[in-house]
């Protein structure tokens, strides 16, 4: 059965850790960093990658455009 | 699969839209709506060609920088007065597509008779009206959209009828009008709702290329640092009290009036 | 169309000239003494001829954003109002001024202050002179004296918008928007082409044809050090206006006692003054100012060297009177004679103000 695994990246600089991603997420893939950027946002990152489906609910509500997401399928 | 084989050109199904500026941060707040609400414009208007013939009118308020973000034609109109300016350019250079970005003060406190009477003409523009129920950019006042009960700078005890007057639905009274052609209200709090809102922003820009009259897409929206409120909190509060008030929905979706 | 003869109203006069000297758009609202101007543009439908743009808007302040936003686009825009509308519209010309925008505004000004009366006035010098809108900005502003200067200050007033992308003012009294005189309608200038008006206005915020970078049309800018070097740009220019653009006209200067200084039609009745103090042997010259912004200063001091005294006469209670003052620096007597509330002075009266202010 085929499989869909997503991975997102982060615009670290642009993020500002309003955390909406990490709620919008289906799957608990996301996190903020204990990091902060230049700006001193704790960003968002991927906690959880194996649990990313690329479903786009984080990068649809970013406010910011941070989040480019990817997407495979893989066999199973 | 490592995440290194599934981050590859081929398999991006989402980045951000070309015409949204990639070096300039946006302003706004940590969680604000107005940047998806841009994100989206920004996606519509690529999607239907129509970069070359584009020209936004920004408004006062939050966005009135919004001519920063996307990568089209703006002219900064004074506050309220949005309508007027595109009715203008929309006049004068039929070919282009021309939609203004308001907020609920420059909609439905300044700029009312403006609005009102640009959708009443049925200008062929978008009205994109961003109703965060507060004012944002000053401090977070009382907006003719406020809540009843809901605490401002200039409610600091709640919103009074007896004081305030009532939350002004002006998307309601734009349905009314014989000018406009489609009037919707929607929301970016979920990523459903943000699908539906770019579904509405395309059909409002569709219907301006068509000539159909006036489009008016109202987003619900927060504002968490007014609403002093976590983003996240602040779409639960806006979902639990907004919606009661401004629910989601399309409120028209054809001229009633024909031309004879 | 071709150049005509006609006798018609001021105001009718506004309507067409609008039209011949091929402007793009008008936008306007109702207010006496001027709603002739936008009458006549529906009744001549431009838009079935030229392609003008005319558009009845819900209020002054619209009327002006809609010049503000046709502007923002490179088209030629214009509006007219009357006092208590001019008012409404002074937010707007302020973000045009501010923009650097190109755009025409009339005034057929009515008495005030407030609703005032719908008689003819000049009471609005200063605010068309000395501001209006907030911040520091400046109109370029003709008074027109005739029916002719009417039609020739809207081409005129056009054409000095453009060259300085800065907005101008026709700034009538109600004597020359109600009268009628013969007057020669220029022949039609054609509209620009939009390929014409991206050429001529690269600037201009009308959709990003060829993908070109994009055009912003703004009057804010949050940094004090950009807004200082803006509000420098536009002071050069306004200085680069005064030596280039002022007008005036005189009569019988030179071999005068007496100067009267006066605008509009004022300077008609002024001119009639001067004859009837020539029998009495009295001389006065006339200098009638074209331009109130940029004011002919150097020829008023020029006009003035040894002159016993001037009359300033104006319909209002003494405004462009200041500006003369400063144009002598308290060389000779300068005295203001005027009526108040749309009374109109006769000649008889004028001359009776320059015996009793200055000849004594």
């Amino acid at each position: 059965m085929a499989k869909v695994q997503g991975a997102i990246t982060v615009n670290t600089h642009r993020c500002k850790g309003c955390n909406l991603c990490v709620v919008a997420c289906p799957t608990d893939t996301l996190g903020l960093a204990a990091d902060v950027n230049d700006r001193g946002y704790h960003f968002a990152y991927m906690k959880n990658p194996e649990n990313c489906i690329g479903c786009c609910s984080c990068a649809l509500v970013c406010p910011d455009a941070c989040i480019e997401v990817y997407r495979v399928k893989v066999e199973g | 699969m490592e995440i290194t084989d599934i981050i590859k050109e081929e398999n991006k199904v989402y980045c951000k839209p070309e015409l949204l500026e990639s070096e300039v941060h946006m302003h706004y707040c940590p969680g604000c709506s107005h940047g998806v609400i841009h994100k989206l414009v920004a996606e519509v208007i690529a999607e239907l060609g129509l970069t070359e013939r584009t020209v936004g009118v920004s408004p006062v308020g939050c966005a009135v920088f919004a001519y920063n973000y996307i990568d089209v034609d703006w002219i900064e109109a004074a506050h309220g007065r949005a309508p007027a300016v595109a009715t203008a350019v929309s006049r004068l250079w039929p070919d282009d597509v021309v939609f203004t970005y308001q907020g609920d003060g420059d909609m439905s406190a300044i700029g009312t008779a403006e609005s009102i009477h640009a959708a009443n003409r049925g200008e062929n523009i978008v009205m994109i009206f961003v109703n965060n129920a507060i004012y944002g950019m000053t401090g977070g006042q009382m907006a003719p959209t406020t809540l009843i009960g809901q605490k401002t700078a200039t409610t600091p005890y709640g919103r009074r009828v007896d004081l305030n007057g009532h939350p002004l639905e002006i998307t309601n009274l734009m349905k009314e009008l014989d000018g406009t052609c489609y009037v919707t209200r929607q929301s970016v709090h979920t990523a459903a709702a943000v699908r539906k809102t770019k579904a509405a922003l395309k059909k409002a820009f569709q219907n301006a290329i068509d000539k159909k009259g006036t489009s008016v897409v109202e987003v619900v929206s927060t504002c968490n640092s007014g609403w002093k409120m976590s983003p996240e909190k602040a779409n639960e509060w806006m979902a639990e009290h907004m919606f009661k008030k401004y629910p989601l929905g399309d409120l028209k979706t054809e001229r009633k009036y024909d031309e004879e | 169309m071709k150049e005509e003869v006609r006798l018609m109203k001021g105001n009718e006069a506004l309507a067409h000239a609008a039209i011949r000297y091929g402007f793009d758009g008008y936008f306007g609202y109702p207010i006496t003494p001027q709603s002739e101007v936008l009458e006549t543009l529906e009744e001549l439908m431009p838009w079935e001829t030229t392609g003008m743009t005319v558009l009845q808007a819900e209020s002054e302040l619209a009327a002006i954003n809609m010049v503000y936003g046709g502007a923002s686009t490179g088209k030629a825009v214009m509006t007219s109002s009357s006092s208590p509308g001019v008012s409404l519209k002074q937010e707007g010309i302020s973000y045009i001024a501010a923009a650097e925008l190109p755009a025409l505004v009339i005034n057929v000004m009515r008495g005030g202050p407030g609703l005032g009366t719908i008689q003819p006035s000049q009471a609005d010098y200063f605010q068309a002179c000395k501001g209006g809108g907030h911040g520091d900005y400046h109109l370029i502003v003709l008074a027109p004296s005739t029916v002719q200067e009417m039609v020739d200050f809207v081409g005129l007033g056009m054409d000095l918008a453009f060259k300085y992308t800065n907005p101008a003012m026709v700034l009538a009294d109600g004597i020359v928007g109600q009268m009628m005189e013969k007057v020669v309608l220029p022949e039609q200038r054609p509209r620009r082409t939009e390929e014409e008006i991206r050429k001529q206005c690269p600037w201009a915020a009308n959709g990003r044809k060829g993908l070109r970078k994009r055009n912003v049309i703004t009057s804010l800018e949050l940094e004090s050090s950009k807004m200082e070097v803006i509000n420098e740009r536009l002071q050069a220019r306004y200085k680069e206006i005064a030596k280039n653009e002022t007008r005036w006209e005189e009569i019988d200067t030179a071999d005068a006692d007496y100067l009267i200084v006066a605008f509009g039609t004022v300077a008609r009745i002024c001119a009639k003054a001067k004859e009837i103090a020539a029998k009495e042997g009295i001389k006065i010259g006339i200098l009638r100012p074209i331009t109130l912004w940029p004011f002919p200063y150097e020829a008023i001091e020029k006009a003035a060297k040894g002159k016993k005294g001037i009359l300033c006469v104006e319909l209002n209670a003494g405004q462009m009177i200041e500006d003369v003052r400063l144009a002598v620096h308290d060389s000779l007597p300068v005295e203001h004679f005027g009526r108040l509330g749309g009374i109109i002075p006769s000649p008889d009266e004028v001359l009776q103000a320059l015996k009793e202010k200055i000849i004594k």
